[in-house]
């Protein structure tokens, strides 16, 4: 069994992991620069032009993108590449209910295809193994990216998506999957699914590949022990391209970042400043190979630390730590990025008071969220039936916003906890 | 003819009632009927008070949400049927009654259903030869 899936490059050396990422910047930041007028106008803004870029130790020098100029720049704003070189989209929340569209062309989704291929190698995957992938497929990134991973490495895929659990623990039985791929609540719901049904014995799971929310070790522990199987954390986004960006090797003591794709680096999310190796702050991205969607340093918000020790798997790639925390205020809920200002977007839309609480919990391995709603006069009634319609349609409002399914509770204006004056807006009760 | 009834927002939770009741009864204010539509999550009190404008201003300074809503109020008979009648008469002329409860006071003979009808450019035709009767603030006693 192979250890690597392009061995070459997993464990080729920092000096020529760094040779890659200079001469791939300096060209990217010229087809950025010629092509993607509005990170130009960024740049001139900066006074900086691609003669000022020789390689990685210049990177500091340009301007940071983040999720509003994503939104400022929907759709094509961004955009690297002609339409017609494009092949596919995937999509992800944005901050106040605009989407972001990352674009691929070909040789993105091949890269991004390889990134995956590399973290199921690296979870033992070989073309004997059979991959279910419980991610759901759409516009969300999870089922696409292990899809073309699990192609490439060669694997019988399995291309479930999420949900339908006891078709999920049928085919795991009748078909033997081996790999599992899914949300890390999903794979402790499956866990349990498992133990119910009594299916244990028919089940012969070897390892799993989670990711897309948070998970402590105390849940990795928890899911290896009930699936029998080794379980490895992935990371990414799709702004990025979408799982496999970073991904956990035998070690399990952080992700390897694919750093010939994508170049990391730690901010100081208040001042900008790039901060020495080993330090906790944002991580920060700039892909060097992507075409259609060239995200340069883009601040992923995600708290983190990055670590060159050497590692005994043998790669040599920088690893980062499971994100810490946010430095906004982003909530990940059954995988899906929900952020406070979409649920405030579609109150005011809806009538209702913009004083809000979201409560978080997670409830039998599956995220919960409720959001309790401050009544006010122009949506109160003395008809039950009228106040509940708009309940109603407000809980499909925010269904349609979000992508995921809420439950919402009326309650008495002013009754909202305020911590010296200010409202508190998220409870989060899972224990991750 | 319709009076004002008051319809408040509560929060399922101990006590609020009593808070709502208790601070009509420090301000005054004498209830003439109360009804309650509840879900798990909160609830609607309607009211039918002596003073609706004074009983409103005080509840609004306490930080209720509170809707007026214009109700009717029809004497019934104290004896068997008569409501069905009453009901039976205004379905017959296609009035719809969204709900309906009944005033604590009374006069020698006959009860006060409060009734809550969302068309009600129907309701004084639909009664007219009956012998049903609606009646207003004046013989209510109550502004």
């Amino acid at each position: 069994m192979a250890r690597y899936f392009q061995p070459e490059i997993e464990t080729a050396s920092h000096e020529q992991i760094r040779a890659w990422q200079d001469e791939r910047l300096v060209k990217q930041i010229r087809h950025v620069w010629d092509n993607v007028s509005y990170y130009r106008q960024k740049m001139e803004e900066k006074g900086v032009t691609p003669d000022d870029i020789h390689g990685v130790a210049d990177l500091h020098k340009l301007p940071f993108l983040t999720k509003d100029d994503l939104r400022e720049a929907y759709p094509y704003g961004l955009l690297g590449k002609p339409l017609g070189e494009c092949v596919r989209i995937h999509s992800t929340s944005g901050t106040t209910g605009k989407r972001v569209v990352a674009f691929y062309t070909q040789n993105d989704i091949d890269l991004w295809d390889d990134c995956c291929a590399r973290a199921l190698v690296a979870a033992g995957a070989d073309n004997e193994d059979v991959c279910h992938i419980a991610y759901g497929f759409g516009l969300f990134t999870g089922g696409a990216g292990l899809n073309g991973g699990s192609h490439k490495v060669g694997c019988l895929t399995i291309p479930m998506s999420s949900g339908n659990t006891d078709r999920q623990l049928q085919f795991m039985a009748d078909l033997g999957s081996s790999i599992l791929c899914c949300t890390p609540s999903y794979a402790a719901y499956l866990a349990e699914a498992i133990e119910e049904q009594g299916l244990k014995d028919q089940i012969h799971l070897k390892a799993g590949i989670f990711g897309a929310e948070a998970w402590s070790e105390n849940m990795r522990r928890d899911i290896e022990e009930k699936l029998g199987i080794k379980a490895y954390d992935i990371y990414g986004l799709t702004e990025i391209s979408g799982p496999g960006v970073a991904f956990e090797c035998e070690a399990q003591s952080g992700m390897h970042i694919n750093e010939d794709h994508f170049i990391a680096e730690i901010i100081d999310p208040e001042t900008g400043e790039v901060l020495p190796e080993g330090s906790k702050g944002e991580l920060v991205f700039t892909c060097v190979t992507k075409e259609a969607f060239p995200m340069i340093r883009y601040r992923t918000k995600d708290i983190c630390v990055l670590t060159r020790e050497k590692c005994p798997c043998g790669r040599t790639h920088v690893k980062m730590s499971k994100p810490m925390g946010r430095s906004d205020d982003m909530l990940i809920i059954r995988g899906v990025n929900v952020f406070p200002s979409q649920i405030e977007t579609v109150l005011l839309q809806q009538g209702y008071s913009p004083n809000y609480q979201i409560i978080v919990d997670r409830i039998n391995h599956t995220d919960t969220l409720e959001v309790l709603v401050e009544m006010n006069a122009d949506m109160f009634s003395d008809s039950l039936a009228k106040i509940s319609a708009a309940e109603k349609e407000l809980i499909l409002a925010l269904k349609s916003m979000l992508g995921l399914s809420a439950t919402v509770k009326l309650v008495a204006p002013k009754s909202i906890t305020r911590s010296e004056g200010k409202a508190v807006r998220i409870i989060d009760k899972r224990k991750i | 003819m319709n009076i004002h009834q008051i319809s408040v927002f509560l929060e399922n939770r101990t006590g609020q009632l009593a808070e709502i009741t208790r601070l009509l009864a420090d301000n005054g204010i004498d209830l003439r009927a109360i009804s309650i539509a509840e879900t798990t999550d909160y609830g609607i009190v309607r009211l039918i008070v002596d003073d609706s404008a004074k009983a409103s201003s005080i509840l609004l300074q306490h930080g209720t949400i509170l809707s007026m809503t214009p109700v009717w109020v029809a004497e019934v008979p104290d004896r068997p049927a008569s409501l069905a009648e009453l009901l039976e008469t205004l379905a017959a002329k296609h009035v719809d009654v969204e709900y309906m409860y009944s005033l604590f006071t009374h006069k020698d003979g006959f009860a006060y259903m409060v009734l809550r009808i969302p068309d009600d450019t129907m309701l004084e035709d639909a009664l007219k030869d009956t012998g049903l009767k609606l009646v207003g603030h004046e013989e209510l006693g109550i502004q």
